[in-house]
């Protein structure tokens, strides 16, 4: 099992590499000069030639590259050149509002999506099928931040059910000690239950977003793997066999078509922290999307690249965690390279 | 001259008295009702301005927590808006200014701590204006517009007396004290953060604050919010009734104004035209609005890029343009004109005024056909941090130039590099705002000097044009009024002929308040002051 | 790395729908007829093409029917709601939204067709190449593919359109790098399941060369489900191109998209102008609405499942 781990992980390694070649190569053709940005509204030639000088820029790209990759070997993913602060700490505290963001989104889709790919896959053809497709579709239909601006105005502003989108808490709320940096479990663990209540609040609009666009692809891969499995043989025998419908259907079929569904989960997360970036826009979510949007907007190279990479791992480190879950699921699976 | 009464009797507002709270609101009700929460677009990058590259947010953590020596005036306007006044000063840190005839000289308040307990010395004074000369970047330029460039200029004379000495007459000299950048930093402090890399303490500076202002920031998190507390200890003026602000970075514009409908915003500050004119009607919040002073928005053609190098091509494009439908569908009526004027040779020296332009396609045609030039294919650009205004103003532009002639793309940049293009002086048609902080029209002519900076966008030098504005430099410092009329009527006429940059409209910068909020003062930096306001 | 993207269960050995002569006629209509029956038995797919044949109507024609000129602003008229002069409103500088919404048809469905043309035509291929020969060339695709997926896609895509300019080109090729490895897994799997299938070992043996059998025998084969895959993507390209809008990298105005028009237009629902985003939301979203249906239908089309 180690061993096949260890060649799973060796696959990964020029994945990373690629990632960090094409990032830092991204990032030096923006074409915004930092060093011009930094001067300030009243600069000089010569105070750009400094500064420029000051952000190490007037070297060659190569020597640029290998110092990169040597900071980053030592676990150094630079400063923020706008706002000065170490990328790394600065992703790590911002890397939580994303997840607890991203999960939940995920998880509300998946309570909403099964079902209705199940239900789709069992009166399929009927009217059910056709409406579950329908509404599943509707969702991925709407541009994410134009969704999340609809709800804002229809339940903030219109029937003030939704709390104001000023981020993860209320403004006059204070965030709970720092334990995993998701809110909802730091203030549960201390007992704060003011603080839950207004983290899980201020959830509820921008995980629905989430979950919206997020509907489609899972309810469609759910209907696709069920009508899969309920043609094949095994589940007619069952079928056959006098075993009650609801029986075939959540003891045998549905186990077995929770398989493609799961390794879809990996690429519906990555699809959904890609829509994040634009739902933290809209909500003025403290995410890690939001940072790497300015920064980009910013010729902001170390912000750009410390995010790519952090999503990049954490895009390996899911699927390696699906592929494992797979196998448990599935015994007939193995690991493999 | 006005400056040299300095208000002694101002320093009496320092002692104001601290308000003695009443204890029946329960303590949520209560910081809720001292707490003032701020929305903008934007949050700060840094909160000095010193620092490499510190946006405008990061002025206005500057500006409230730190002190300079001394400070404007407050002044009711017609409208009974409040804003700074231009030609009053009164004391801050210092007590007392004796200005002299080639130096000045300041006694600093007694009193006067650090928010860390060290009291401020002329030490303090003299570091801070040396680190403001030498730092590099926007400091020391702002520094130089008073012609404040070295070290050997600041002198501490004893523990609370500080003199600048003058490099020459200048009549921004003393306006420029007053400005953000000669904030009085913390030395003993600063310089045990110092390293030998970084011999000013710019990265402690960048995110803590390190003065003796009214507030000191609590918790940053950039992108996200700034908390601020008061500091109980301020001698620079009349105690704060806040004890609090939170400044939320609201990306969203919907979002802000939703925020400020529902009351769930005590301010939202720097409300696009739209937003601005609108809510008025509706009335149900307190809206501000003050013109920009010394800016303006034009079009600025580069004319070191054919065809635009023709001064008659530049002259048709000015009359072409859609002035009044810029006014009303891009900022719904609610700018000043800046077109439209008797003559562009012009017969006041009141700045910014109307240039002789208006829109005359009859006339920009003939000038077309004058100038020889075939037809043009050229590109606008403007910034995208301010498409809001400008985008609208391009579009309109664009049409209105197809009329002559003249095909144009619309190029949008995004903000960070909007410098550094501005910088290359490659673009040659831009959509762009301008504004200068010292509201004196030489002031804000630099962006057509010989110095060629990056704001001379069109890349227009001129000798006669710096005759004309070294002229009124130097007929400012000695107070020759005369000469000093003849020179900035020289200039602003010279500009309005020549037009390197056709003027459009001088924006208002507007703020919006829930009814309980008062005592906010337009300031030329063009940031929120805490200081004054009252929540309640 | 398990194919994350079997989306389509796979199909063994399906003839080409053309390039097999020896395929037998009645197949053929039994495929017509199974087309019509899933059309009829499935309400949702029929509405899916007649959307799209409306949208390629619009496309097409659409700049030569509407009322008012896409471009012209009247100030005079600006911001006013829906009216039987303009019966989507009209914006900012008073240009007739209707109009606007139309005319932006033709450069949405150019988006789509060709960032989906584009990213076909490489990753199609590179997946096709990678299951047909293995070895290296499957190992090279493959990780260029992974290494592309590794990026949160849409950062990716914004930092290639930042990074080049934000034109409509950019804006294509941007979306076609994101859909690339999509294209190959499907394409690989596809691929390799076929390259010992009966009809490609006939091609073989009667003297063809791997690369006419590539794309004379297995590309049309494996064509069904790949239309599957750029139906999805077409509506994909368009939500993305919004995005782009919305962070301020869309086309350049005054041109008129959707994208850019919902994400310029949002800004004005709380302040109650509601229809300058709205129409060209809701033909944004019909359109995505109709490609996403249609790969559904599409799908239904070519699942061995139905054929049964």
């Amino acid at each position: 099992m180690l061993a096949t781990l260890g060649k799973r992980l060796l696959t990964v390694i020029p994945t990373l590499i690629g990632v960090i070649i094409v990032t830092f190569l991204l990032t030096r053709v923006l074409p915004g000069d930092p060093a011009v940005y930094f001067a300030g509204p009243a600069a000089t030639p010569d105070s750009i030639a400094e500064i420029r000088k000051g952000l190490g820029l007037d070297k060659p790209l190569p020597e640029q590259f290998v110092r990169y990759v040597g900071d980053l070997a030592h676990g150094n993913f630079g400063n923020s050149l706008s706002t000065g602060r170490p990328v790394a700490t600065e992703i790590a505290s911002r890397l939580p509002a994303s997840a607890e963001l991203t999960l939940l989104g995920l998880f509300v889709s998946l309570v909403i999506a099964v079902p209705l790919g199940i239900l789709a896959a069992v009166k399929q053809g009927s009217w059910i099928d056709h409406t579950c497709r329908v509404v599943a579709t509707a969702g991925v239909s709407l541009p994410v931040f134009f969704t999340g601006l609809l709800l804002v105005y229809a339940f903030y502003y219109q029937l003030g059910w939704a709390p104001a989108p000023l981020g993860r808490l209320d403004a006059f709320a204070s965030a709970p000690p720092q334990i995993n940096g998701f809110y909802l479990i730091d203030s549960l663990v201390t007992g704060n239950f003011e603080v839950f209540r207004s983290a899980l609040s201020q959830l509820i609009l921008p995980v629905a977003t989430l979950a919206i666009f997020s509907l489609a692809p899972i309810a469609r891969m759910t209907r696709a793997s069920m009508l899969a499995v309920l043609a094949s043989e095994f589940v007619r025998t069952a079928r056959a066999s006098g075993l009650d419908t609801r029986t075939v259907i959540i003891t045998y079929a549905f186990r077995n078509a929770m398989l493609p569904v799961v390794t879809t989960l990996g690429m519906v997360f990555s699809f959904l922290l890609g829509a994040n970036v634009l739902v933290e826009k809209v909500f003025a979510w403290p995410g890690i999307g939001s940072y790497a949007v300015e920064a980009l907007l910013q010729s902001d190279f170390a912000p750009v690249q410390g995010f790519v990479l952090t999503m990049a791992v954490l895009y390996v480190v899911l699927n390696l965690v699906i592929d494992i879950l797979y196998g448990v699921i599935d015994p007939r699976v193995r690991l493999e390279g | 001259m006005k400056r040299r009464e300095f208000l002694k009797s101002a320093t009496a507002l320092a002692a104001g008295t601290a308000i003695s709270a009443p204890t029946i609101f329960s303590a949520e009700a209560q910081s809720r009702k001292e707490t003032l929460l701020l929305v903008s677009e934007n949050g700060p990058n840094n909160l000095d301005i010193h620092g490499v590259g510190t946006n405008r947010p990061g002025y206005e953590a500057s500006w409230n927590c730190y002190d300079r020596l001394i400070t404007h005036a407050t002044k009711t306007l017609p409208d009974g808006s409040l804003s700074y006044d231009r030609d009053k000063f009164v004391p801050e840190l210092a007590e007392d200014m004796n200005v002299g005839d080639m130096s000045v000289t300041f006694k600093l308040k007694k009193g006067a701590k650090f928010q860390d307990g060290t009291p401020v010395t002329a030490k303090d004074v003299k570091w801070s204006f040396d680190r403001s000369v030498t730092v590099g970047g926007f400091p020391v330029v702002q520094m130089k517009a008073g012609s404040l460039e070295k070290p050997e200029q600041f002198v501490a004379v004893d523990d609370t007396t500080f003199r600048v000495d003058f490099l020459k007459k200048n009549r921004l000299t003393i306006p420029d004290l007053a400005v953000i950048v000669p904030s009085i930093f913390n030395s003993g402090l600063l310089k045990a953060k110092a390293t030998e890399k970084d011999p000013w303490a710019l990265e402690y500076t960048k995110s803590n604050t390190a003065g003796s202002g009214a507030y000191k920031v609590t918790s940053w998190k950039p992108g996200v919010e700034v908390v601020y507390e008061r500091n109980d200890a301020w001698i620079g003026g009349k105690l704060p009734e806040l004890k609090k602000v939170i400044w939320r970075t609201i990306p969203s514009g919907g979002n802000r104004r939703a925020l400020m409908e529902r009351g769930d915003a005590d301010i939202s500050f720097d409300l696009p035209a739209k937003d601005f004119v609108e809510l008025k009607k509706e009335g149900k919040l307190k809206l501000v609005s003050n013109p920009i002073g010394n800016g303006m928005y034009s079009l600025e053609l580069n004319v070191k890029s054919a065809p635009f190098d023709n001064e008659k091509v530049r002259q048709a494009i000015a009359y072409a343009l859609p002035y009044q439908k810029i006014i009303d569908a891009a900022m719904f009526g609610h700018a000043k004109p800046l077109f439209g004027g008797p003559s562009n040779t012009v017969s006041t020296i009141d700045w910014p005024q109307a240039t002789g332009y208006k829109t005359d396609l009859a006339m920009a045609k003939k000038l077309m056909a004058e100038s020889g030039a075939g037809p043009i294919e050229s590109t606008v650009s403007f910034d995208l941090g301010d498409a809001v205004n400008c985008e609208p103003m391009a579009v309109l532009i664009q049409e209105a130039l197809g009329e002559i002639g003249i095909k144009l793309a619309i190029n949008k940049v995004p903000g960070a590099n909007w410098r550094s293009e501005m910088a290359k002086k490659s673009m040659p048609m831009m959509v762009n705002f301008f504004s200068g902080w010292l509201d004196y029209p030489e002031y804000f002519f630099w962006c057509y000097s010989k110095l060629n900076a990056v704001f001379n966008t069109p890349s227009y030098v001129d000798p006669a044009m710096d005759a004309f504005i070294d002229g009124a430099y130097a007929a400012a410092a000695v107070g020759d009024k005369e000469k000093y009329a003849t020179d900035v009527k020289g200039f602003i006429s010279k500009a309005y002929t020549d037009v390197p940059r056709v003027p459009i409209l001088q924006p208002y910068l507007n703020v919006a308040m829930q009814n309980n909020i008062s005592g906010y003062q337009y300031w030329f930096h063009r940031q929120v002051d805490y200081r004054k306001l009252v929540k309640g | 790395m398990t194919d994350t993207l079997n989306a389509i269960p796979p199909v063994t050995e399906k003839p080409a729908l053309s390039a097999t002569p020896a395929q037998p006629k009645p197949e053929h209509n039994s495929m017509l007829r199974h087309a019509r029956y899933v059309m009829s038995e499935n309400p949702v797919t029929g509405l899916a093409f007649f959307l799209f044949a409306l949208i390629a109507v619009c496309a097409l024609i659409g700049p030569y029917i509407v009322p008012h000129d896409p471009l012209a602003s009247d100030t005079a008229s600006a911001l006013q709601a829906p009216s039987w002069k303009h019966w989507f409103g009209t914006d900012q500088l008073g240009r007739d939204i209707l109009s606007r919404v139309v005319v932006a048809t033709r450069l949405d469905f150019i988006i789509a067709i060709t960032s989906v043309a584009l990213v076909f035509a490489m990753g199609g291929l590179a997946g096709i190449a990678a299951g047909y020969f293995g070895g290296w060339t499957d190992r090279i695709v493959s990780r260029l593919s992974d290494t592309i997926m590794a990026f949160p896609l849409f950062v990716l895509a914004m930092g290639i359109v930042a990074a080049l300019g934000n034109t409509v080109t950019n804006i294509v090729i941007a979306t076609a790098i994101i859909n690339f490895p999509l294209y190959v897994r499907v394409a690989r799997a596809e691929a390799n399941v076929r390259r010992e299938a009966g009809f490609v070992q006939a091609a073989r043996l009667s003297g063809n060369g791997d690369a006419r059998i590539l794309l004379g025998h297995i590309l049309p084969n494996i064509m069904p489900i790949m239309m599957v895959q750029i139906s999805l993507t077409m509506g994909y390209a368009i939500l993305n191109a919004a995005g782009l809008s919305f962070i301020g990298l869309g086309v350049k105005p005054p041109t008129p998209e959707w994208g850019i028009m919902v994400a310029e237009g949002a800004a004005n629902i709380i302040s109650g102008e509601w229809w300058i985003a709205l129409f060209p939301g809701a033909a944004l979203m019909l359109a995505v609405f109709t490609f996403n249906l249609l790969g559904d239908g599409l799908r239904d089309l070519v699942d061995p499942q139905r054929r049964t």
